[in-house]
């Protein structure tokens, strides 16, 4: 083993603990998307309705930027008193972390809006909520994306330290290899995926996200 | 004529009526005691200079914004006490910023209260190709998005979108500020064609005075949520209520106002030559002899306009056709003997023709305008001899009299 370098050796972890790795990857990944949607859940209502009383648009930004300032692995820990070690603690804190990213974005798409085209829907007859469905949510629907794909990134960011309360995921992977004497292969094993997962997810939703603008549609008919 | 007498008796039913409104702002009165009854098929202007409430009384119409006293009726039925979502439905709202949806078609856009209203999908195309081809825009433009029209286009898909639920009252706030000049004349033709087109009424926000003395049936002058005078733009021009008009009018106007609020139909030569369509060529050729004229125009038997016909038409067709019928041209240009001529020498000029056919209210041909009433027209505009107009007009270029069918009334 020692005479092989470091690429060799990483290629020969994954080629005998393949599936390991792989069952690690979509369980970090699913950490990962249920925290998220778990946010936007609740985040893009939320940033809907604080669009519509901008008197709570201060307070419930202020209480998601300081959620954010929280290092997340005293977040970790702090909800782990709570829910104990496993699984839903790290979904918990992926799930506080993407609230700010989301409610932000979901809150400044909104008012995005041109009010002219507010005003002109709402004199031809929609009402509040065909005026939200109709108007506002596609043509803010860019820039939510844009939040959740902010936030989907971080949460693959934190679900990596998700190994410290025994969720599992592909920090496991990192943590055993700092702990073994030249792990670095074993290092990258689980680094690099997660690194993989997060700049692939970047791309997915950056192209989701420019599909989803209103300017595109433009683009795409006059070829 | 009991046909003529029914049309005025509905023309003097209110269809609007505003009475005592007022709007509150923080002390601050917007709008104050302003009272108006509108009629179907008016076309008024709201004018006034920023902050006089122009705005705040129209937008009050469609309940965008609720009174703080006074009432408004539309169509007998109290606004007020409408379900503001479907009210809105019934009535058409173009802004000045366009509002069209920037993530919708042409065709969706044009739709969007057709939808609300919960037409069929077909019902709704076929509305928006009715509106399309009414801003003679082509059809495959129905699945553009916003974004890829000028903004005059735009703006006419604006105002087409009113119309497309067969709305009877359509409320414009400034629809053609942010508009070059060009754009903007266009759009104003286009507007009152439509609207003189389709009997639609409209309530119509503008600071610009041209545009209101172009368009308006009615002026509505307002100053700090008063109304200053209500009055029509001869009116408006002739007894200015008051300085403040005056200036809003602007001197320059004032002394153009003579020459410039002539009719049509006093300007107009009323022997103009016309033949029915049943008759043979030879006769039609034999007319235009007589008379030294190269066309004739084309009525019914009761003298409604259908057409015309030209000499090159009846030499080219004189050995295959036999009736005028068959060679006439349908598409004729016209003018009513109602309009002012300060907006009708422009059209005229602009389209290069070298006579136009007045008619009346009923499409009725009662005269023609030709280039040469135009020289009149800009003479005495240029060295003000108003009488000049007045000796011409009256002068038939022939005396026969026979195969005139001019309209029962003098213009």
């Amino acid at each position: 083993m020692t005479d092989l370098n470091i690429f060799q050796q990483l290629i020969y972890y994954f080629s005998h603990n393949g599936m390991y790795v792989l069952s690690q990857f979509s369980r970090h990944f699913l950490i990962s998307i249920y925290g998220v949607l778990f946010a936007a859940i609740v985040g893009i209502p939320l940033g809907i309705l604080i669009s519509r009383h901008s008197k709570l648009s201060t307070t419930v930004i202020g209480i998601a930027n300081v959620i954010q300032t929280v290092p997340s692995l005293a977040m970790l820990s702090i909800i782990m008193l709570g829910l104990g070690l496993g699984v839903n603690t790290v979904i918990a804190t992926v799930f506080l972390y993407a609230l700010l990213p989301i409610i932000k974005n979901t809150y400044s798409g909104m008012e995005s809006v041109d009010a002219s085209i507010l005003d002109s829907g709402k004199g031809m007859g929609m009402t509040r909520f065909q005026l939200l469905y109709m108007v506002e949510l596609p043509l803010s629907m860019s820039v939510i994306m844009a939040g959740i794909r902010n936030a989907l990134v971080l949460a693959i960011g934190i679900t990596a330290i998700g190994t410290f309360v025994g969720a599992g995921g592909l920090g496991d992977i990192i943590i055993r290899g700092t702990n073994a004497t030249n792990g670095g292969a074993i290092i990258l094993a689980g680094a690099l995926p997660t690194a993989l997962m997060a700049i692939i997810s970047d791309l997915v939703l950056g192209w989701l996200q420019n599909r989803l603008d209103p300017a595109y549609k433009r683009a795409k008919t006059s070829k | 004529m009991e046909l003529v007498a029914l049309k005025r008796m509905e023309l003097t039913y209110v269809f609007l009526e505003m009475k005592h409104l007022s709007k509150v702002y923080g002390g601050k009165k917007a709008v104050d005691d302003f009272n108006l009854s509108v009629a179907k098929g008016e076309f008024i202007c709201f004018i006034g200079t920023s902050g006089s409430g122009k705005t705040t009384t129209m937008r009050m119409i469609n309940r965008m914004l609720n009174p703080s006293s006074g009432s408004i009726e539309l169509e007998g039925e109290d606004v007020l006490k409408a379900d503001p979502v479907k009210l809105r439905r019934k009535i058409g709202y173009v802004i000045q910023n366009i509002g069209l949806m920037p993530h919708m078609t042409i065709r969706d856009n044009i739709t969007i209260v057709p939808k609300l209203l919960k037409w069929s999908e077909d019902k709704r195309n076929e509305r928006a190709k009715e509106m399309i081809k009414m801003v003679e825009l082509p059809e495959d433009y129905l699945d553009r998005y916003p974004s890829e029209l000028s903004g005059g286009q735009q703006q006419r898909i604006g105002v087409v979108r009113a119309l497309a639920a067969d709305q009877d009252l359509i409320l414009m706030d400034e629809p053609f500020g942010a508009l070059d000049p060009i754009t903007r004349e266009s759009l104003q033709d286009f507007v009152k064609d439509l609207q003189e087109r389709l009997g639609k009424t409209l309530i119509f926000v503008t600071h610009d005075m041209d545009e209101a003395l172009k368009l308006a049936t009615r002026i509505v002058v307002m100053s700090h949520g008063k109304m200053v005078q209500v009055a029509t733009p001869d009116e408006i021009l002739q007894h200015p209520a008051n300085e403040f008009v005056e200036n809003l009018i602007g001197k320059d106007r004032l002394i153009q106002a003579k020459p410039s609020i002539t009719t049509v139909g006093q300007v107009m030569y009323n022997n103009a030559v016309s033949i029915t369509p049943g008759r043979s060529l030879k006769e039609a050729l034999k007319l235009m002899h007589e008379k030294r004229v190269d066309t004739l125009l084309v009525t019914d038997d009761m003298g409604i306009l259908k057409g015309y016909v030209d000499i090159e038409q009846i030499d080219y067709n004189y050995n295959t056709a036999t009736s005028v019928d068959d060679v006439m041209t349908r598409k004729v240009f016209y003018v009513n003997e109602n309009s002012i001529i300060r907006d009708t020498v422009e059209r005229i000029l602009k389209r290069g023709y070298k006579n136009v056919p007045v008619v009346d209210q009923d499409k009725k041909l009662v005269g023609i305008v030709t280039r040469a009433s135009l020289v009149d027209i800009v003479y005495d505009a240029l060295w003000g001899e108003p009488d000049a107009t007045a000796h011409t007009k009256k002068e038939p270029v022939t005396d026969i009299k026979e195969e005139q069918k001019v309209g029962d009334g003098k213009p």
